[in-house]
């Protein structure tokens, strides 16, 4: 198990200015997972996911202690452009946020910038991306439109495909269904079981019944602490932490 | 009690019809003044304007003949300033919305654009004067004072612009660098063309002020009359706003060219108004394009 793993946290330490968001997290993703982070809001967990690809160094004044380490290199070091971290650990969004351009467009948005130019390959891209999120046969006549045209749902799909067009080793998901209805959710989370097998997903959810549902290990944040981390069968059924129970009972968060 | 709340009731309604009386009138007569203003240059300036007075030089001191080398000039003065200040400006307003950690020395800068847009017209001028015709030695003349009109509207279009990149939603931002994508392609590919319609109502407004100032051209490249066309941007011009100026006040015939200042009036109205249209159909074409 221990050598399965893609990203290895130890003893990492977050803070906004002096207000620490995140105490002494060490934990490790498995590769070709899904990892949830579920706890009450504010408590961490969106932070961690964006100090996972450097988001975080967008906001002034954020300072990061300890190491992450991602496929044998610390993420943070001087020597890493936040770019490539980003290019290999992509990232889908609580609300949908496609670019006001065509949806072809957005998918080979990233990776045309990324240096990618013949017609013939950026076709195979939309395809290929499209039908992995699971949009192709939806907007296969369509790819010229705009992509504010397709459903929220559509959106998000849209979102998975065109952070998936960069081939990236681990998606974060940032509370992706939050903002859609159940079907569209459903859809989503086949997706991310469809999508596991190539790729590595951490996702954070305020959903319990989500995280029980598609992920294989559940992590239990709270007041910036990781409280308990462990499969997810054993967290929901027999938690050692009297704090986890309660909070996936709902006695409390 | 019923009694009661019926009266109340009446006075919520008289008092919601007065207020909304007051609103209503006071956009009426903001309509009001801009209409009078329009009609009463078009009724005294409608009948100087003909081909000949829009192509050809004026003749006999200036109290007969046409306006074309003030039309002219304006339009090479105006054009000259946005082309100045519109990629200058933008750039700025990029460093401060984008770049710049915010802090004592953006906040300097940002006092400095505030000041500079309060200063008035005049001492541009005297500024343009003393550094682009005396100091530069570009002399009175075209670029000069395009320069001078160039920084007379830059606030207005840093401004304009820097709340133009703020209004673009941060979750376009974040999508892009979380794709791998740098922030100098962020900002160009997506931050910029977003933000565009907005940089453009700065440059509209910034026109509008170039096009209409007449103390910054005072001294800096407006000429008092030259028939001849400007061959270079070394060339004094003459301009709209200050042939207003000279036929109104500094002219021996001030009476008798009453027509032709109302005439040249429009003149610069519709080409203001004529330059503003431009911007705003490439606007509302880009907003089309661009809706989130």
């Amino acid at each position: 198990m221990k050598g399965n793993s893609i990203i290895e946290l130890k003893n990492v330490n977050f803070y906004y200015g002096e207000s620490r968001a995140l105490t002494d997290i060490t934990m490790d993703f498995e590769k070709n997972r899904i990892t949830a982070l579920i706890g009450p809001s504010g408590c961490g967990k969106s932070t961690l996911l964006r100090v996972l690809n450097r988001m975080n160094d967008l906001i002034d004044g954020t300072r990061v202690e300890g190491e992450i380490i991602f496929e044998g290199v610390n993420v943070y070091s001087p020597d890493v452009d936040p770019v490539d971290v980003r290019r290999k650990i992509g990232m889908v969004f609580q609300k949908p946020n496609p670019f006001p351009k065509s949806i072809f467009n957005n998918v080979t948005y990233a990776p045309r910038l990324a240096g990618m130019m013949k017609r013939s390959d950026l076709e195979f891209l939309v395809e290929e991306s499209l039908k992995q999120a699971a949009l192709w046969d939806e907007v296969k006549d369509i790819l010229d439109k705009s992509a504010m045209t397709l459903s929220g749902g559509q959106q998000q799909r849209l979102c998975i495909a065109r952070a998936l067009a960069m081939k990236p080793d681990v998606i974060l998901m940032d509370e992706p269904t939050s903002a859609l209805d159940p079907i569209s959710t459903a859809k989503i989370e086949e997706l991310m079981d469809e999508l596991r097998k190539s790729y590595t997903i951490i996702i954070v959810t305020h959903n319990m019944q989500q995280a029980a549902r598609v992920s294989s290990q559940t992590g239990f944040f709270y007041l910036g602490k990781l409280i308990e981390y462990d499969s997810t069968e054993k967290i929901f059924t027999i938690p050692d932490v009297k704090q986890t129970e309660d909070y996936i009972t709902g006695r409390f968060g | 009690m019923q009694n009661v709340l019926q009266t109340s009731m009446a006075w919520r309604y008289f008092k919601q019809k007065v207020f909304f009386s007051i609103v209503t009138l006071s956009a009426m007569l903001i309509a009001f003044a801009l209409g009078g203003l329009i009609f009463y240059i078009v009724l005294h300036g409608i009948s100087a304007i003909s081909w000949d007075f829009l192509t050809l030089p004026p003749t006999d001191s200036m109290t007969k003949g046409g306006i074309m080398p003030a039309i002219l000039g304006t339009l090479y003065l105006t054009i000259g300033a946005i082309a100045v200040a519109l990629p200058l400006g933008v750039v700025s307003a990029v460093y401060l919305a984008e770049y710049a950690k915010q802090g004592k020395f953006v906040r300097l800068i940002r006092i400095g654009i505030n000041c500079l847009a309060g200063v008035p017209s005049v001492v541009f001028g005297l500024f343009g004067l003393g550094f682009f015709v005396l100091f530069l030695q570009f002399g009175s003349c075209i670029l000069s004072g395009a320069l001078t009109l160039a920084v007379l509207i830059l606030p207005t279009i840093i401004g304009a612009s820097e709340e133009a990149l703020k209004s673009v939603p941060q979750t376009f931002r974040e999508a892009s660098l979380a794709l791998g994508v740098s922030k100098w392609q962020t900002i160009y590919k997506i931050v910029m063309p977003s933000a565009l319609p907005g940089i453009l109502t700065g440059s509209i407004l910034g026109i509008g002020r170039a096009a209409g100032e007449t103390a910054p051209i005072m001294f800096t490249a407006a000429a008092f009359f030259t028939a001849k066309l400007p061959g270079s941007v070394f060339d004094e011009v003459m301009a709209l706003p200050y042939h207003i100026y000279v036929l109104a006040t500094a002219g021996t015939h001030i009476e008798e060219t009453r027509s032709i200042q109302y005439g040249t009036v429009l003149v610069l109205v519709g080409l203001v108004l004529g330059i503003d249209l431009i911007a705003i159909v490439i606007r509302s074409y880009m907003r089309k394009k661009k809706r989130w």
